[in-house]
């Protein structure tokens, strides 16, 4: 489902980053207080992979989400996403550079008020889609994501483990090169937890970069994938085919 | 831009006036309440202004001549004054007519009379437009050769001047007041209704909206929802003022050169387009700016 197509961002990271969908140098990003959120990290993700971004609440999994959606701007280092110099982003290009990413959340952040099939047409009238390419793209999806049957259903109509499909769909459905997922299963019970890995690793191989950040250490030592450990804003670990690290 | 997204989100602000069917009734309220407050305040104001400028204009200079001057020089005079800006009507009143019409007063007691007492009493009345500049013109018409006398009522000539400058300061005030009271509570509204969608602007955001496509939306919602809640009491007020009208012509008709009232449709000629501007406007600006402080994400 990737792209294959890179934006070009002048930037002192452009060169190195752009070998990679994700790829951070020594960067430092403080809270509003002073306190460090993130020290030194250097992040380096190829096209196609598969990482977990693990830890314990506080350990900076949220903060770097925002740094690679753009919400926060680091203090220091560099950040390239999908191509883009998120140092030098102007605030008008975010946008765009957003279009590149599929996000999903750990409460769904679906549109309440919108069926299923508008919660994913959606996605596609922000990138000015046309009538005719949502009518073939939509339902395209929703079936992908098993869900054919229930366009006209309402978010509150739905079990969790559905709505989270709902967000996958509309992650995906303008096709994305790298796909974050933020406690992606922090609302969902063991089986449709299993269910959304497994959608995950399915989107995976179809050749989208998937990042989960959790701390579920289930998901994380069930799936044998890459996996980078923060703690106090800090890498301790990056392990292929590692296993949930414990604070203890 | 695409036409295309255009129209997709103006239908989806027509789509939200229903959909948020809470948040529509609270505005509409709020604007309507308002603009119908507002309304009836403005009415009541112009038609007291009108009131006092009638009245006004009823009030005259007049202006008597020399013992022996000419007709001719008596309507250059005439001519002089009327020419002036503060003047608004000269009307002549022959020796004649003058006793025609105090003998018409007099009654019994001007029977006998055979000559016209008033025989240099040809005048000019002078009407202004501006009663303040009275003392003003008056000086001017003494100062004109041939000019014998000039009648005037100061204390009449006062008292409106007074009236007017306190009917417009009152105006102003109250006017003032009920649009700083509106612009208020209807921001007010309109800014709650929009901050408890913070989490829709927010999701909107994350997928790649542009501050355009999140924004377009809300701003299309609040001018329709401010175009309805101004043509509300604009079309209650129009027949509330008929009602009125009627009811003062039917039991006040002793009155009804006190009472001169202004015309439903010279009231709404300016509270129309006034209103409209408020409620629309109110809605623009209030959803531009509400929104604008949740796109920083």
């Amino acid at each position: 489902m990737a792209k294959d197509t890179k934006k070009k961002r002048k930037g002192s990271a452009e060169a190195e980053g752009e070998k990679y969908a994700i790829c951070l140098e020594g960067v430092n990003k403080a809270y509003e207080d002073g306190v460090p959120a993130l020290t030194d990290i250097n992040l380096k993700i190829v096209p196609g992979e598969f990482v977990f971004i693990a830890g314990e609440t506080g350990s900076g999994k949220s903060t770097l989400i925002k740094l690679l959606l753009r919400e926060l701007k680091a203090d220091s280092g560099s950040i390239n996403v999908c191509g883009y110099d998120l140092m030098r982003i102007k605030r008008r290009e975010v946008p765009k550079f957003r279009r590149n990413l599929g996000v999903v959340f750990q409460n769904f952040r679906l549109l309440k008020e919108r069926n299923v099939y508008d919660n994913v047409a959606f996605a596609q009238r922000i990138i000015q889609k046309s009538e005719r390419d949502i009518r073939k793209n939509v339902p395209s999806i929703l079936s992908a994501v098993g869900l054919a049957g229930k366009y006209k259903a309402k978010p509150k109509q739905l079990s969790g483990g559905e709505q989270q499909r709902v967000a996958l769909a509309r992650a995906l459905v303008n096709k994305p090169s790298i796909l974050l997922a933020d406690e992606p299963t922090g609302n969902l019970d063991p089986k449709n937890t299993t269910d959304i890995m497994h959608l995950l690793e399915k989107i995976n191989q179809n050749g989208t970069t998937v990042v989960v950040v959790t701390h579920n250490r289930e998901v994380v030592n069930l799936m044998q994938r890459r996996v980078v450990t923060l703690r106090k804003g800090v890498i301790v670990s990056d392990e292929e085919k590692g296993g949930y690290i414990d604070e203890d | 831009m695409k036409i295309s997204t255009f129209f997709y989100t103006l239908r989806q602000g027509i789509i939200n006036v229903f959909r948020n069917k809470w948040f529509t009734l609270a505005s509409l309220a709020t604007i309507s309440a308002c603009l119908f407050i507002f309304g009836i305040a403005y009415s009541l104001l112009v038609n007291f202004q009108h009131m006092v400028k009638t009245a006004e204009e009823g009030v005259s200079i007049t202006v008597f001549y020399d013992e022996g001057l000419p007709q001719e020089e008596i309507d250059l005079i005439g001519a002089q004054i009327e020419a002036r800006t503060e003047v608004s009507k000269v009307v002549f009143v022959s020796a004649d007519e003058a006793w025609a019409e105090f003998s018409a007063e007099l009654g019994e007691a001007a029977e006998g009379i055979t000559e016209n007492p008033l025989v240099n009493s040809a005048n000019h009345e002078v009407y202004l437009n501006d009663v303040s500049a009275q003392a003003h013109l008056v000086k001017y018409i003494e100062q004109i050769e041939g000019v014998r006398k000039v009648n005037q009522s100061e204390f009449t000539a006062n008292l409106f001047t007074g009236v007017n400058s306190l009917v417009t300061y009152v105006s102003i005030g109250m006017i003032a007041i009920l649009l700083s009271v509106s612009v208020f509570l209807i921001s007010n509204t309109v800014t709650i209704g929009i901050s408890v969608r913070k989490e829709e602007i927010t999701v909107m955001k994350y997928i790649g909206a542009t501050d355009f496509f999140v924004r377009a939306p809300f701003v299309f919602e609040g001018m329709i929802i401010g175009l309805i809640g101004s043509a509300l009491p604009l079309v209650l007020l129009y027949y509330i003022y008929e009602v009125a009208l009627k009811f003062l012509a039917e039991k006040f008709a002793f009155l009804s050169s006190l009472l001169v009232t202004l015309p439903v449709w010279d009231v709404f000629v300016v509270l129309i387009p006034v209103s409209l501007v408020i409620g629309v406007g109110i809605g623009f600006f209030g959803s531009f700016f509400t929104v604008r402080k949740h796109l920083k994400v």
